[in-house]
């Protein structure tokens, strides 16, 4: 029994602890608990990847409880993946200015690391839990603490977290309810038992429906179009570290639910021809999120609005290749998974910076910006860059994939897309590009804008180089890490 | 067909349950409308397992003197997760309330889309919390 399956939650959560109580005794030390809780975290998550991919899956019995009885904990390729870009961009969050990171001024008596680790701590947990039942939990567990950081975000934050209250919980009751079809046909509630059980009760209306409830409560959590509607006011009125936090790691939690329970739960007997047409409408709904959010976000003045419907788009692309399912197709997603975490969160702290130095955030204001914050907006390029598919960086990778496994399947519609979402994203970038770099500054507080702090730099300059090494070093991460990932998925 | 309906009546009870509850979600405008839908909702799923759990002539899981025969005994588990829901269920109600106070509190009302005209035509704590916010 290998312990490295549990550490990163127990470390987590065991901070999320001590972070309250340091918080009595001091502002900052909270701060200091969170870094080195995610910085375990991340570690073990490395040597948990490391461990799995020279020895196979690990599985863990949580209380001594061997499965099925017992609630399994799993640690194979794919959730150790998972692991290491949530506590990584975890980590970077914490060690982010909190008076930025959370708000302009820190409020007293708001628990934010704590809710952060337990936000961090839930979602290591869905993806390192082998038990349909436990992963509920755990999506309810990181949910709560969603609503709490959300909510941070003033008065509109307050509203966007109570709308999302509504639509989180309706889609983990549609996913508890689905999880409920299957354990009354199966008398099971282990992932592994339950994929040897499902094939024999193929056409199963009750199966059925079980996975029509999982899907829709899932792609509810992911934000995938057109039930994405809670997305854009959660992720642009909440704090920019909270907005890095979602849009890199928190949406992806369903995204990898999605993937666990659809390829290694049911299984081609369910989601091919004979079954549910789930991986079609994952297509054509990915396909209608990517031009959705791509067109809006190329209206939206508002910087952090803009981010948030590119993230519509982006979870579009991931909802595609998860719809098309081939081998090319899946390591697409899951690049798309990594690629889209390191760019969507290097963009929200570079928001975050511009907004501690001018507290601007209306993108024609930011005229003449690059020229005064030269550090944060280069690394503002590079991100934007990479995340309108400019090779060598990580972006273009996954599209490269996405395209590659829309050609192969002859699916010449995707490929259309991909590419012309590509353009728009172009599009609203190079409008970006052109008022930071090119125009002259207009306002005084651009004119007399200092560079950011420190830290904000270090944390977006290691999102940078992030992205620049899974771009450079793609062949290698594809073949040692996210092929045997689609393999297993597959196979 | 009146014996298919004696022996499911329950599923459409909790079918209607649930519907109920995503109407109140859906379509009220009053936000604590919407949360007692939600309420609703959920309460339905949790009817739903603990009916599913029921067996004839069976007793509560405890095995006594008549055996260890799995059809004698209700089936735990639904009732052990159910347990576990309901307690997540109190969290997020009590979230969701923490929240509505502090709608309440800025807005005066719980009226959707009062509360929205109000966010987009003025800031009832003065400043905007983002400068050049929500367009």
């Amino acid at each position: 029994m290998n312990h490295l399956a549990v550490l990163p939650i127990v470390f987590l959560l065991s901070g999320a602890i001590f972070a309250v109580l340091a918080g009595t005794l001091n502002k900052d030390a909270p701060q200091i608990v969170a870094i080195v809780a995610t910085a375990a975290a991340f570690i073990t998550s490395i040597l948990g990847l490391r461990e799995v991919t020279q020895n196979g899956p690990i599985s863990y019995e949580l209380g001594g409880w061997p499965p099925p009885i017992g609630i399994e904990y799993v640690l194979d390729p794919l959730s150790a993946f998972m692991l290491i870009i949530v506590t990584f961009i975890g980590m970077l969050i914490t060690i982010y200015p909190a008076r930025i990171a959370f708000d302009h001024v820190v409020r007293k008596n708001v628990p934010v690391y704590p809710l952060t680790l337990l936000l961090l701590s839930g979602l290591t947990g869905v993806m390192s839990s082998g038990d349909l039942f436990h992963l509920f939990v755990f999506l309810e567990i990181f949910a709560i603490a969603t609503y709490g950081l959300v909510s941070l975000g003033g008065d509109r934050g307050v509203f966007a977290s109570f709308r999302y209250l509504l639509f989180g919980t309706v889609g983990s009751g549609l996913y508890l309810l689905g999880v409920g079809f299957l354990y009354f046909s199966t008398g099971t509630l282990n992932m592994a038992d339950m994929a040897q059980i499902l094939p024999d009760l193929a056409g199963s209306p009750t199966i059925l429906g079980a996975l029509g409830l999982i899907t829709i409560g899932l792609a509810l959590k992911m934000a995938l179009f057109p039930l994405h509607i809670w997305l854009p006011d959660a992720h642009s009125f909440s704090p920019p570290g909270v907005a890095a936090l979602l849009a890199a790691v928190q949406v992806k939690a369903g995204a990898y639910a999605l993937l666990r329970i659809l390829f290694d739960v049911f299984g081609p007997a369910y989601t091919g021809q004979a079954g549910l047409p789930v991986s079609q409408l994952l297509t054509w709904f990915g396909l209608a999120g990517i031009i959705y959010g791509s067109v809006l976000a190329t209206r939206q003045a508002d910087v952090k609005r803009l981010l948030a419907y590119s993230t519509v788009a982006q979870l579009g692309y991931i909802g595609v290749g998860i719809g098309i399912g081939s081998r090319l197709a899946l390591i697409g997603a899951i690049l798309h998974v990594l690629n889209h975490a390191l760019m969507k969160s290097a963009l929200f702290l570079v928001a975050g910076g511009i907004i501690q130095r001018t507290g601007l955030k209306e993108i024609a204001r930011f005229a003449g910006l690059g020229k005064r914050m030269v550090p944060t907006m280069s690394g503002f390029a590079i991100a934007a860059l990479s995340m309108v598919g400019i090779p060598p960086l990580a972006g273009f990778w996954s599209k490269f994939y996405l395209v590659w496994a829309a050609v192969d399947s002859s699916n010449w519609l995707v490929a259309v897309v991909i590419i012309s979402s590509s353009m728009l994203t172009l599009v609203y970038f190079l409008r970006m590009f052109e008022t930071i770099f090119v125009q002259e500054a207009t306002e005084p507080v651009v004119a007399n804008a200092k560079i950011a702090s420190p830290t904000v730099i270090g944390t977006v300059w290691a999102l940078c180089a992030a992205i620049i090494i899974v771009g450079v070093a793609n062949v290698v991460v594809v073949r040692t890490i996210v092929g045997p990932i689609a393999d297993g998925l597959i196979g | 067909m009146i014996d298919l309906f004696l022996d499911r009546y329950i599923y459409l009870f909790v079918l209607t349950l649930l519907a109920i509850g995503l109407y109140g979600v859906m379509a009220k405008t009053d936000l604590m409308k919407k949360l007692i839908g939600l309420t609703i909702f959920s309460t339905a799923i949790f009817l739903f397992f603990i009916e599913g759990s029921v067996k004839t002539d069976a007793t509560l899981p405890i095995i006594d003197a008549r055996g260890s025969n799995p059809a004698l005994y209700v089936d735990p588990i639904p009732h052990l997760l159910i347990l576990t829901a309901i307690v997540v269920g109190v969290g997020i109600l009590g979230v969701g309330l923490a929240l509505l106070v502090r709608i309440y509190q800025a807005h005066g009302t719980f009226d959707e889309a009062i509360i929205v005209e109000h966010m987009n035509t003025e800031d009832p704590y003065g400043t905007p919390h983002y400068p050049g916010g929500h367009t």
